[in-house]
């Protein structure tokens, strides 16, 4: 039944007969030391079912107590992205059975969120800021996690039993929801992804999640609906569950807008359903239809009191906030002078907080942009890692430009420099000592040469002194031949046409 | 005034999960039946403006402090498990996602 | 001292005596050991009895107390425990086949208390299944006869700790009270049954049936008796969110005061009359005629919204337990079964487990309260449930207004035969229309034995506090008793016949 995007309208065709609007649901995890409930620990990769206590094992007997913290870390989110902090707010129960929910409820706020009617600007690739409305943003508890076995695909169809470790179990996550995302035309993927990177970088800057994709920190939820145009009604949605990664999340709402438009052409209708994404052919395809799905039986959670944070509160933790991303990214680029279009770079490359601690270690910005985004970037991608991942500090990128700034070495040299430094041999000032590759500035030195040069080709310095100063060149680039690239050229030149006389 | 057909107990039973035979639905709908009726009066004594009231006793902010203890030891976690494997619990197959 | 002399005594002549190192708390465990071995056969109040870790505790407790070390007041006499109660190691099947064999891993705060105290557990104590009923006979694993007449019920859900203790088979035990699952049971085999202030006590590791009406109390044959436990369990738990931050009043000292003079003892109007048994009116009457002659002011009251109070209690509890009993699946623990036909799939275990593993009454209860939360059904069953409640609370705010304590009978009826309300379940549920109001408003309640009815069976007679002031219901227990045992010669329970001995 899962489509092949061959059978589906372009998607330019889509996008020219439909309106598309799109909705997130983001869930993070947040980076607590103990679960939302209980006092069980929460770091990944434990060994299973050792991250667990009978609050998160939901045994018989058990009651939930709110972690502070993680309001604590709820309401920077919600300060963050300027929505209103709840003056009194609840949480209750969302029933479903479910075998890695240990309650068969998940303890969840409801319909009396923590922080609500806010947003987040969001730039996109060519810098045009997208604004995203945030409907809310509220608290609620992780699932454990299965592991199916047997079965002919390891997916859940076909498999003859699930292994289910409750480690994950009672983690705290905040769900941030938008308002339907309109007016975007054939950007929406583009807004998607952009929209999901920049909450990931929010997490990160606001210290309340490592907000590791690959570890499922961040997930989302991709609602998707056509209409005919902006000013008609909103369609039917489907909504994509369990979007990974950046690249998916734009993806996934590509997908949907062409088959929602396949269909929606041909005269069908779209039916409001849950999908699942299949990150291998690209596509979405229905999750089982189950007649009581949607029928969770919510209703305030008994075994916890409501929380009303003081406005002491709110504001000592408003107080406390880090820069926000985008204004940070503006402080830094007027800071340094880069254009836009460096600065798009710069970011999109993971680069800017590496920019940042290069110029504090004595770099003018235009150099440490110029490594980072050059030689560094060429390697990092060359070895398939990030530029995080490569070894080299800033203050090793600062003390190379310090070298080249003060003469010792040249540009060349500096490359050089480098690779010994990617090589894992030390900092630059050991990598130049163990090299020898300071600049020859001894004259004594230099005239030998220049003058080795001059007498092997006589043509040249003929030509030199009867006034073609710019043939002088070759002279150079016989001396820094000579001296592997460790003179300095300007020099060598000023000797050259001294010696000839010219 | 709903009432408690054989189909809505059997409809509600699926929801909370309990498998029941047709003798039991059939007695089910007759009680429930009986119970609902009873019961559904409190919509009578009370107006629009009348608070909920879902805690006896009002409190609120009670918060413990963002600290690990101990865990339950993995093998105390599955003794009363039905089944395990490897330090999971071990559940039948598990069809669709929710 | 004898076995027979030894479980006659209350808890607090047990204290006495065993700081006194007259008898040592082995005797006293061994001897309701003993007791429990002549008559539970008759009485089925345990589903589990712990002999051996009992008399290690009691053992344990005889050495330390031997070294001279000072112990808790209690420290030493033994208790038993409702079984829906989680005891680390020992079983806990909240009286259902679904939880059939289960250890729990961890303790209640309160058994936690209890053993922080010394005091030995003899055993977990029957029950309706989950807790839902008023006769026991809801016991996935047989009823509960009531001392008195076994061929009646001895109340519910906590039909076993009364039971044990009007048999002489405990001198203490832990109730659960959602309903009046402490008081009802209380009333009709003679004992004393107290309901916390909701948050008086720690409900971490009681098996949750509705979170919202839940309290842990004390069951004994004295007010004191209940005084000096309540105080033991009682106070701030910080695993239990609900759990109130003050400390508890000081009910044992209350227990003595022995003075009512002045208090004005309010009569609830709309919990007497009519479809109270005329024997039980009688009872009722003639201990409030006691109160007054102890210099009791009484006054009338009124509360109008308690004839909604049972129809919003079955909304609620209902909703609340479809919700707390999800978690028996299964799947993590207790009882599986697979479906006799058909793949075998998780939500289909689920399904065939909970088919098999629950009794009638507690599905009954959950799909009543699942339905209740359904779509479309929640504003007009749960939503003006919790609408009632408040109107409730409302009326003891006004009622408190002009009494210091409230009085009703504790039951409309004494103890009925076994099997004669099992298949009517609105009439089972009315045996509860007096205890309902008090958890629905969260405040204090004790039942305490006013005398016999007319059919030669003990009547319960309710007193109600405001909330957190559970100190007068013990002021003014304490007052009743001591009043009625002057009338008596004796306490009421000295009337109930000698149960023969048959060894199980």
């Amino acid at each position: 039944m899962t489509a092949t995007t061959h059978d589906l309208l372009g998607y330019e065709d889509a996008i020219a007969r439909f309106d598309p609007v799109i909705g997130l649901e983001v869930h993070v995890e947040l980076g607590t030391r103990s679960k939302m409930f209980c006092p069980s620990g929460t770091e990944f990769g434990a060994e299973p079912n050792s991250l667990v206590s009978p609050v998160s094992l939901g045994l018989p007997g058990a009651l939930p107590v709110v972690n502070r913290t993680a309001v604590e870390y709820a309401i920077r989110i919600g300060l963050a992205l300027d929505c209103q902090i709840a003056q009194t707010c609840r949480f209750a129960r969302k029933n479903y059975f479910y075998p890695d929910v240990p309650k068969n409820f998940q303890t969840s706020q409801y319909d009396e969120p923590i922080a609500y009617d806010g947003h987040l600007d969001v730039e996109l690739d060519d810098g045009d800021v997208f604004r995203v409305e945030i409907e809310r943003a509220h608290m609620e508890e992780d699932a454990g996690k299965n592991t199916h076995v047997g079965g002919r695909t390891g997916r859940i169809h076909g498999a003859e039993y699930s292994l289910v470790d409750y480690n994950r179990a009672g983690i705290p996550l905040v769900e941030i929801v938008t308002r339907p995302v309109v007016g975007t035309g054939e950007r929406a993927p583009e807004v998607a992804r952009a929209y999901v990177q920049s909450l990931r970088e929010l997490f990160r800057t606001l210290g309340v999640s490592e907000a590791r994709m690959e570890r499922g920190n961040v997930r989302a939820d991709v609602n998707v609906s056509l209409r005919p145009s902006p000013e008609a009604p909103l369609g039917t949605r489907t909504e994509t569950k369990n979007v990974n990664s950046f690249r998916s999340v734009e993806r996934a709402v590509r997908y949907e807008i062409r088959r929602q438009a396949t269909i929606l052409a041909s005269g069908g209708s779209i039916l409001q359903e849950t999908r699942h994404w299949h990150e291998d052919s690209g596509t979405t395809s229905p999750g089982r239809v189950k007649s009581d799905a949607e029928d969770y039986r919510y209703f305030p959670e008994p075994d916890l009191v409501p929380i009303s944070p003081s406005r002491e509160w709110v504001e000592e933790i408003r107080a406390g906030l880090p820069e926000r991303p985008g204004a940070r990214r503006r402080r830094l680029q007027e800071d340094w002078g880069f254009t836009d279009a460096e600065m798009r770079d710069a970011v999109n490359a993971g680069a800017a907080e590496l920019i940042e601690a290069t110029v504090a270690a004595g770099a003018p910005p235009a150099a440490a942009r110029k490594w980072w985004l050059g030689e560094l970037l060429r390697t990092a991608n060359a070895r398939g890692v990030d530029l995080g991942g490569l070894g080299v500090t800033p203050a090793q990128i600062g003390q190379l430009q310090v070298l080249v700034d003060s003469g010792r070495i040249n540009d060349k040299l500096a490359r050089q420099v480098l690779e010994g430094v990617l090589a894992g041999e030390g900092d630059p000032e050991a990598v130049v000592l163990s090299r020898g590759l300071e600049v020859v500035s001894d004259d004594a030195a230099l005239l030998e040469a220049v003058d080795a040069a001059l007498a092997s080709q006589p043509d040249v310095a003929e030509k030199i002194r009867s006034g073609r100063i710019q043939a002088a060149g070759a002279i150079v680039g016989a001396v820094m031949k000579a001296t592997r690239g460790q003179a300095d050229a300007a020099r060598v030149r000023e000797l050259v046409l001294e010696r000839v006389g010219a | 005034m709903p009432t408690f057909s054989t189909d809505e107990v059997a409809r509600v039973a699926a929801l909370a999960r309990i498998d029941l035979e047709p003798a039991e639905l059939e007695r089910l709908a007759g009680e429930l039946e009986v119970i609902v009726h009873a019961v559904e009066r409190v919509s009578e004594a009370v107006g629009d403006d009348t608070p909920a009231t879902s805690h006896p006793i009002p409190l609120a902010n009670v918060f413990r402090e963002d600290v690990v203890e101990p865990s339950l030891p993995a093998q105390d976690a599955l003794a009363a498990a039905p089944a395990s494997e490897d330090g999971r619990f071990l559940v039948p197959q598990i069809l669709g996602e929710d | 001292m004898s076995d027979a002399t030894l479980t006659r005594q209350t808890a607090g002549d047990l204290a006495a005596l065993l700081q006194a190192g007259e008898v040592s708390s082995v005797d006293v465990t061994q001897a309701h050991l003993d007791r429990i071995r002549d008559v539970d056969g008759a009485v089925h109040a345990f589903l589990h009895v712990s002999d051996a870790e009992a008399l290690a505790t009691a053992r344990a407790v005889d050495a330390r107390r031997a070294t001279g070390e000072r112990l808790h007041g209690l420290a030493g006499v033994p208790i038993a425990v409702k079984d829906i109660v989680v005891t680390k190691g020992q079983p806990t099947t909240a009286g259902s086949r679904i939880l059939e064999g289960w250890v729990p891993p961890y303790d209640a705060t309160l058994v936690e208390r209890l053993r922080a105290a010394g005091l030995p557990i003899l055993g977990k104590t029957n029950l309706d299944e989950f807790a839902m009923g008023s006769s026991t006979e809801h016991s996935g694993y047989g009823p509960t006869r009531n001392p008195w007449d076994l061929d009646r019920i001895p109340g519910g859900s906590g039909g076993g700790s009364a039971a044990a203790v009007a048999a002489y088979e405990a001198p203490l035990a832990i109730g659960t009270d959602t309903g009046g699952s402490i008081r009802q049971p209380a009333a009709v085999t003679g004992t004393v049954g107290v309901k916390p202030t909701y948050g008086g006590v720690s409900r971490y590791g009681l098996i949750a049936l509705a979170s919202s009406l839940d309290q842990a109390g004390p069951v004994s044959r004295t007010v004191l008796d209940s005084a000096l436990l309540h105080e033991v369990i009682g106070g701030h738990d910080p695993r239990d969110s609900t759990s109130l931050p003050e400390p508890l009043p000081d009910v044992v000292r209350a227990a003595h005061h022995g003075d009512v003079a002045g208090l004005r003892v309010g009569v609830v109007r709309e919990l007497t009359g009519d479809g109270y048994q005329s024997g039980v009116r009688a009872s009722f009457e003639a201990a409030v005629a006691l109160l007054a002659e102890a210099g009791a002011e009484i006054v009338d009251v009124s509360c109008p919204s308690f004839d909604y109070a049972l129809a919003a209690y079955y909304l609620i509890l209902p909703a609340e337990a479809s919700s707390n009993l999800a978690k028996f699946d299964g799947m993590r623990f207790g009882l599986r079964v697979e479906p006799a036909e058909g793949p075998i799939t998780a939500e289909r275990v689920m399904a065939a487990t909970r088919g098999a593993g629950f009794g009638d009454e507690a599905k009954r209860r959950i799909i009543l309260g699942t339905y209740a939360l359904s779509a479309g059904y929640y504003d007009a069953y749960y939503g003006s449930a919790q609408k009632v409640r408040t109107l409730i609370q409302r009326d003891f705010a006004a009622a408190f207004a002009k009494a210091d304590v409230l009085v009703s009978p504790t039951a409309p009826t004494t103890a009925f035969r076994l099997g004669e309300k099992l298949a009517d379940p609105l009439a089972m549920y009315l045996n509860d229309v007096a205890t309902i109001p008090a958890n629905l408003a969260g405040i204090p309640g004790m039942s305490l034995p006013s005398g016999l009815s007319d059919d030669g069976l003990p009547v319960g007679f309710q007193i109600l506090a405001p909330a957190r002031a559970d100190d007068r219901l013990y002021r003014v227990g304490g007052v009743l008793e001591a009043a009625l045992i002057e009338r008596w010669g004796g306490p009421v329970l000295s009337a109930a016949p000698e149960l023969e001995v048959t060894t199980r």
